[in-house]
């Protein structure tokens, strides 16, 4: 009853604002007010009326990254002056452009969409959908993906002029660079989410490192030298601004013509196929659960870039390995043996049952025994920890000891941490919206996800430490595992242990996994 | 069927429900009305158990719905959108309803074919997501997903809102022929006071969270309530 009141506050600021807007339907101020409306949507956001310590942490990685960024720009110049000391910096960084605009294009294609949605209820206010589109798009320009380019181009660029490099080529440097990220910007709309396009960067990306891998054609020299050029002769940084607004007329126009409701503002609907997935079917009576969550994974947004993040993380190990500073034995490997085997059980495991929120009363009164339930989720993490076990086999190129660290942390993930994840989960909440992307999305999170990472990791870390200092590295390892392979044993038990927490808690998660601000 | 005792609900200070006593008989249409904040939902909510009663309790087939979980394969119900899965097609949905309640393809295809009428070739084979149907479409794939599994209770969250006259004409008949011919106690709420009486045996009447009336339909019943509800109209004016 109370909650109803908090709905409506949202609601209230747009009716107070279309009343500003449509006293005033003049071109150039109606951008200014646009921006101001974008600025209030984000200050009211619900997003930031999350708890706050959400909001430290967010704001901390934040502050992180763009210090990082800022740092690496301003560093650079000298690092690849003792690394590569025959080669001009800036040739150098010129090379890894190409790769640079790649990885952009790949990321962006995940990360970034052109906001249409929002431009909705302005269709019945008198503003022209011109300045709509150009509102739109000049909107992408100032992103944050732009923004972190400049984080890093500034300080590198002061830094070539304080060590002599001439102001205005390096200035037009900035320029051409600059141009190429916001081509890349309108590039990635006029793509939109085609994963065909998709397929093709991942295509070329490759491509281009193999070639240069095997030396069979210097791409990287040659491309460098292509960029290098916008240093050298002022007059080609033309070309990436006038590439920068081609495709942003290239969008404009499109824009223009399909600001109507059932064309470019449509939420796209494809065309899907069902799926029976008979061979779940053989897992007997939690097959429809299974189904059920496989559909959840690959259907929405948020889920399958996890998965894809998960698979990625498989060459986190590759930082440590590599790494000489750490011998075989490192307690950090164990660290990241926890983490490589673990992670889809730490990104999807920590949101159980959150991800089905949005459901989750008509899961409560339909036929549906709990256990079975989180008997499903169980499996699937059990077959994900085991996957993953299987891609981190090629680390033991780094010697029998990697593959023996990642195999017994992969059993006392199984055993140990499944459970504590499960847990943990009782203790959500929080409502999650599967059509939201993943990445930076904290919705959902709350003190018990960050709660859970100690037993994850501490508890196997200190374990590891303290028996391979005072016994040796073979025991602790054996150690590990047992009390994986115990805690396996003991599923059953611990499930229904685990099933009755859910119990208590179940009015609370209804409840909570109703409200949508959260 | 159902036998409520002295169930309060509370929210801090403010009493949102509050029944004496209340009988629902095996095979009863049984209709809820009232305005909004009157209670309807937040009664449904505690015969589904989503929501704690703060004093007594709901029996439904001498089963106390709070303690034990037995009353749920003979009870469905469509509160609103939140009972759908949005990311799978209405087939898929009804398919793993049907799983949950021992029902296989073929059954649930055979019960499916029944409403074809109710469906109006919008719902079936139409390769959208549940989330990407309309309003209207949702809420009949939710109604029906209800009716699978042969249940004993049906509740209906103001069902006829967001239909279509033709669908509200056909699901009228539908809830009627569950209620007389199959012996389903079907609960259904809504604020037209028209299909209730056309479709439920017997009709409360929730104001504030108590009843106020409690009626056998009759051909006076809509000029009752109609009375009724405009003199609460007016008590309001004043």
């Amino acid at each position: 009853m109370k909650r109803k009141n908090k709905k409506r506050v949202p609601y209230c600021n747009k009716l107070h604002i279309f009343d500003t807007y449509s006293k005033n339907p003049s071109a150039t101020p109606m951008f200014k007010k646009f921006a101001s409306l974008q600025w209030k949507s984000f200050f009211r956001s619900s997003a930031l009326g999350k708890s706050l310590g959400v909001k430290v942490l967010m704001g901390f990685f934040a502050v992180y990254m763009l210090v990082s960024l800022a740092l690496l720009g301003a560093s650079l110049f000298f690092l690849l002056q003792k690394t590569v000391p025959e080669t001009d910096p800036l040739l150098v960084v010129n090379r890894f452009l190409l790769y640079w605009i790649l990885a952009e294009l790949f990321l962006r294609y995940f990360m970034q969409k052109l906001p249409v949605m929002d431009i909705r209820p302005f269709l019945i206010l008198p503003v022209k959908k011109s300045s709509i589109a150009h509102y739109v798009l000049a909107r992408s320009t100032v992103s944050i993906y732009n923004l972190l380019s400049l984080f890093f181009l500034v300080p590198f660029c002061t830094v070539l002029v304080m060590n002599g490099y001439p102001a205005p080529n390096v200035l037009f440097w900035f320029l051409g660079v600059v141009g190429i990220t916001l081509s890349i910007n309108y590039i990635n709309f006029i793509i939109n989410k085609s994963d065909k396009a998709l397929i093709g960067v991942i295509t070329v990306l490759l491509a281009c490192y193999a070639l240069d891998r095997f030396d069979v054609w210097p791409v990287t020299e040659y491309v460098g030298r292509l960029f290098y050029s916008l240093y050298e002769n002022p007059f080609w940084v033309l070309l990436p601004l006038a590439v920068a607004a081609l495709t942003y007329y290239i969008n404009y126009a499109f824009l223009r013509n399909r600001i109507f409701l059932d064309a470019a503002l449509r939420k796209n609907t494809r065309q899907v196929i069902a799926y029976d997935m008979e061979w779940t079917r053989r897992l007997g009576r939690i097959a429809p659960f299974l189904q059920l969550d496989l559909k959840l994974i690959w259907r929405n947004k948020r889920t399958k870039t996890q998965v894809f993040i998960s698979l990625a993380m498989i060459l986190y190990g590759l930082v440590f390995y590599t790494m000489e500073d750490f011998g075989p034995t490192s307690t950090m490997l164990v660290f990241v043996g926890i983490f490589m085997t673990g992670i889809f059980l730490m990104n999807f495991g920590q949101f159980i049952p959150a991800w089905d929120s949005e459901y989750y009363s008509m899961m409560m009164s339909q036929n549906i025994p709990l256990r079975t339930y989180l008997e499903s989720k169980a499996v699937l993490i059990y077959v994900s920890i085991g996957a993953m076990f299987l891609l981190s086999i090629p680390y033991v190129y780094f010697g029998w000891e990697a593959l023996a660290i990642n195999f017994s942390c992969a059993l006392y993930n199984l055993g140990v941490n499944v459970p504590i994840i499960l847990f943990f989960g009782s203790m959500n909440k929080k409502r999650i919206d599967l059509t939201k992307s993943a990445i930076g999305n904290m919705q959902g999170a709350g003190a018990a996800q960050f709660l859970v990472g100690i037993p994850l990791f501490v508890v196997p870390l200190v374990i590891y430490f303290l028996v391979s200092f005072l016994v040796s590295f073979e025991m602790a390892l054996i150690l590990l595992s047992l009390i994986g392979t115990v805690g396996f044993a003991l599923r059953k038990a611990l499930l229904d242990k685990i099933t009755k927490a859910y119990q208590r808690k179940k009015y609370g998660m209804v409840a909570g996994f109703k409200e949508k601000n959260s | 069927m159902i036998s409520v005792q002295n169930l309060t609900k509370k929210y801090g200070a403010q009493t949102v429900l509050n029944i004496g006593h209340l009988e629902i008989p095996k095979g009863q249409s049984f209709g809820l009305v009232g305005n909004n904040g009157a209670g309807k939902t937040t009664f449904f909510s505690l015969l589904l158990d989503l929501i704690q009663p703060t004093e007594g309790h709901v029996v439904s087939n001498d089963i106390r719905v709070d303690q034990s979980e037995a009353w749920k394969p003979f009870t469905s119900s469509f509160i609103d959108e939140s009972f759908l899965i949005g990311y799978l097609t209405p087939e898929e949905y009804f398919y793993f309803i049907g799983e949950l309640r021992g029902q296989n393809k073929a059954d649930v295809d055979a019960l499916l074919a029944t409403y074809e009428d109710f469906f109006h070739g919008e719902i079936l084979g139409q390769r959208k997501y549940l989330r990407d149907l309309s309003k209207g479409n949702q809420k009949k794939a939710g109604i029906v997903a209800s009716f699978i599994g042969n249940p004993e209770i049906i509740i209906l969250d103001e069902p006829f809102a967001n239909l279509d006259p033709t669908t509200q004409i056909r699901l009228k008949g539908i809830i009627k022929d569950l209620a007389a011919r199959q012996g389903v106690t079907v609960l259904v709420s809504s604020h037209d006071l028209i299909h209730v009486t056309e479709v439920c045996e017997r009709i409360v009447v929730l104001n504030k969270g108590e009843i106020v009336r409690d009626i056998q339909t009759s051909a006076e019943t809509l000029k009752e309530l109609e009375t009724f509800f405009a003199g609460k109209s007016s008590s309001m004016a004043e």
